[in-house]
């Protein structure tokens, strides 16, 4: 019996000794490349990407040096409860269901969504009265396509493709006077395509968030909360001293 | 109307996925799938009538380019036939200021086309089969009676051949309309189109695509009540005449 208590004495005091928070002077991203603009490597093999320039200003603005490891998807928050990496920054939405295993930051990026348009097209900013009567291409299934069909399902045509690449083929043979897609998709296929000058129309879109969601945010383990208290302040800085804007219009600025 | 709404509307009440929104996208849809494969049959069918005449021809210069064209179009899928007439007519060049373009830029148009071409390939064949299977007493008695291979083939031939080719047309007609499935993947908002977009804003595989097959079944039950009583019609003759 007092054998007993021994043991189940020290395993509460081996548990309560790793629960209690580390003080990190080294954090590790565990990252899942490529997504591009996201995360990517240039042609030289260099790891760059809007997750990556933020995840590094933010641990200057901390005081700590990073580091990011390579993790595929499907083994990214397992990962980071096993202590492979400390944080995990790889475009991940914040919701419900990863709430309850992993602590998020606050929100750092919703990424936009944008209406493209061949650049001769005489579209003013959307609206029901500029899109009446226009065949609007969507990718099914997406957010977009769930934003445009209560929008504007009542006042123009909406055609829905399974692949980005089978829109943007049929905005090239001019099927479509316009489609909205996820802005950096947009810009890679439309923006830079050879074909045909595309433009941009309007604002970017990002509300409401029932559409768009709560955006992405970094992912600590549950017991780091002072790290991730740390994280949102470096971000709230950032956010003001305009090293945010910086780096945000450098991924999604024409 | 209005009321037609409102009682929907209570019908309805507490269904997340059956929203008189999407059972109007079920209705699009079912009004395209029908218009399609009308339309489709239609046409193949007046296509495929001369078409089966010619291939049976004696010359080998008539009767090779039909065989060749059934050939074609029987021995790809009708997916692939869609795909090259949907995508692959933008890629010929200045289509886009020809006369075509405001036919071929509906993805309709390209649908319909598609699937005349293919209907109209097999229902050739069908024909086919059936004139050639034409007794040669009944030929050479029209032309004992004096009777022009015209006069023979509209008076003798055809009305046989058709009541002949009937089972398996019905068969044709059924499959076409099973193959109509695949216009969604040229954007048309027919049946199956409806189901996926339902699948996808949802996630209820089971509700969207049990409810499209519904609409098939229906479909297809009517369209065998229609063919069982035409053949009741037209081929009471070879009936067993002790039959029921």
């Amino acid at each position: 019996m007092k054998k007993l208590l021994t043991v189940s004495l020290l395993g509460v005091a081996i548990a309560a000794g790793t629960a209690q928070a580390r003080d990190y002077d080294h954090v590790r991203f565990g990252v899942d490349v490529p997504y591009e603009p996201m995360e990517y490597r240039t042609p030289e093999g260099e790891l760059t990407g809007f997750d990556i320039e933020l995840g590094n200003a933010l641990c200057e603005e901390i005081g700590v040096t990073c580091e990011w490891i390579e993790q595929e998807w499907d083994g990214i928050i397992p990962g980071l409860l096993s202590r492979k990496y400390d944080a995990i920054m790889s475009s991940m939405t914040i919701n419900d269901e990863r709430r309850a295993t992993v602590l998020f930051s606050d929100p750092y990026i919703t990424p936009p969504s944008a209406w493209f348009a061949p650049e001769e097209a005489d579209i003013g900013e959307p609206s029901t009265e500029a899109l009446d009567g226009m065949t609007i291409g969507v990718q099914r299934g997406t957010l977009q396509d769930n934003y445009v069909t209560d929008h504007y399902g009542d006042v123009a045509d909406i055609s829905r493709y399974s692949t980005a690449d089978d829109m943007v083929l049929d905005m090239e043979a001019e099927r479509l006077d316009i489609v909205f897609l996820d802005f950096p998709v947009g810009k890679s296929t439309l923006l830079e395509s050879d074909e045909r000058a595309y433009k941009v129309v309007g604002e970017m879109i990002t509300e409401p968030k029932e559409y768009f969601g709560d955006g992405f945010g970094i992912a600590f383990r549950p017991r780091d909360e002072a790290l991730a208290e740390r994280f949102n302040e470096a971000l709230a800085t950032l956010k003001e001293d305009g090293t945010y804007d910086e780096i945000y219009q450098r991924y999604f600025e024409e | 109307m209005e009321q037609l709404n409102q009682w929907l509307a209570t019908l309805l009440e507490g269904n997340v996925i059956f929203t008189p929104q999407t059972l109007g996208y079920y209705w699009t849809g079912l009004v395209t799938t029908a218009q399609l494969v009308f339309v489709s049959l239609l046409i193949g069918l007046i296509l495929a009538v001369p078409l089966a005449i010619l291939r049976g021809s004696k010359h080998r210069w008539i009767k090779l380019p039909v065989y060749f064209y059934t050939y074609v179009f029987r021995g790809t899928p009708l997916l692939v036939q869609l795909y090259i007439i949907y995508y692959g007519v933008v890629f010929v060049d200045g289509i886009q200021e020809s006369f075509l373009w405001p036919v071929l830029k509906e993805a309709f148009y390209p649908a319909l086309i598609a699937f005349t071409l293919n209907t109209a390939a097999y229902t050739t064949e069908i024909f086919h089969g059936a004139i050639k299977a034409t007794s040669r007493g009944e030929i050479e008695a029209a032309r004992a009676y004096g009777m022009s291979p015209g006069l023979t083939m509209r008076r003798i031939i055809l009305p046989s051949a058709f009541r002949r080719a009937l089972p398996a047309y019905g068969n044709e007609v059924i499959f076409m309309l099973h193959a109509s499935a695949i216009a969604s993947v040229v954007t048309l908002m027919d049946i199956t189109g409806a189901a996926r977009f339902v699948y996808a804003r949802y996630y209820a595989p089971f509700e969207a695509f049990i409810f499209a097959a519904l609409i098939y079944l229906c479909l297809t039950f009517m369209i065998l009540y229609l063919f069982r009583y035409l053949e009741k019609r037209l081929l009471a003759h070879l009936k067993p005449l002790s039959g029921n």
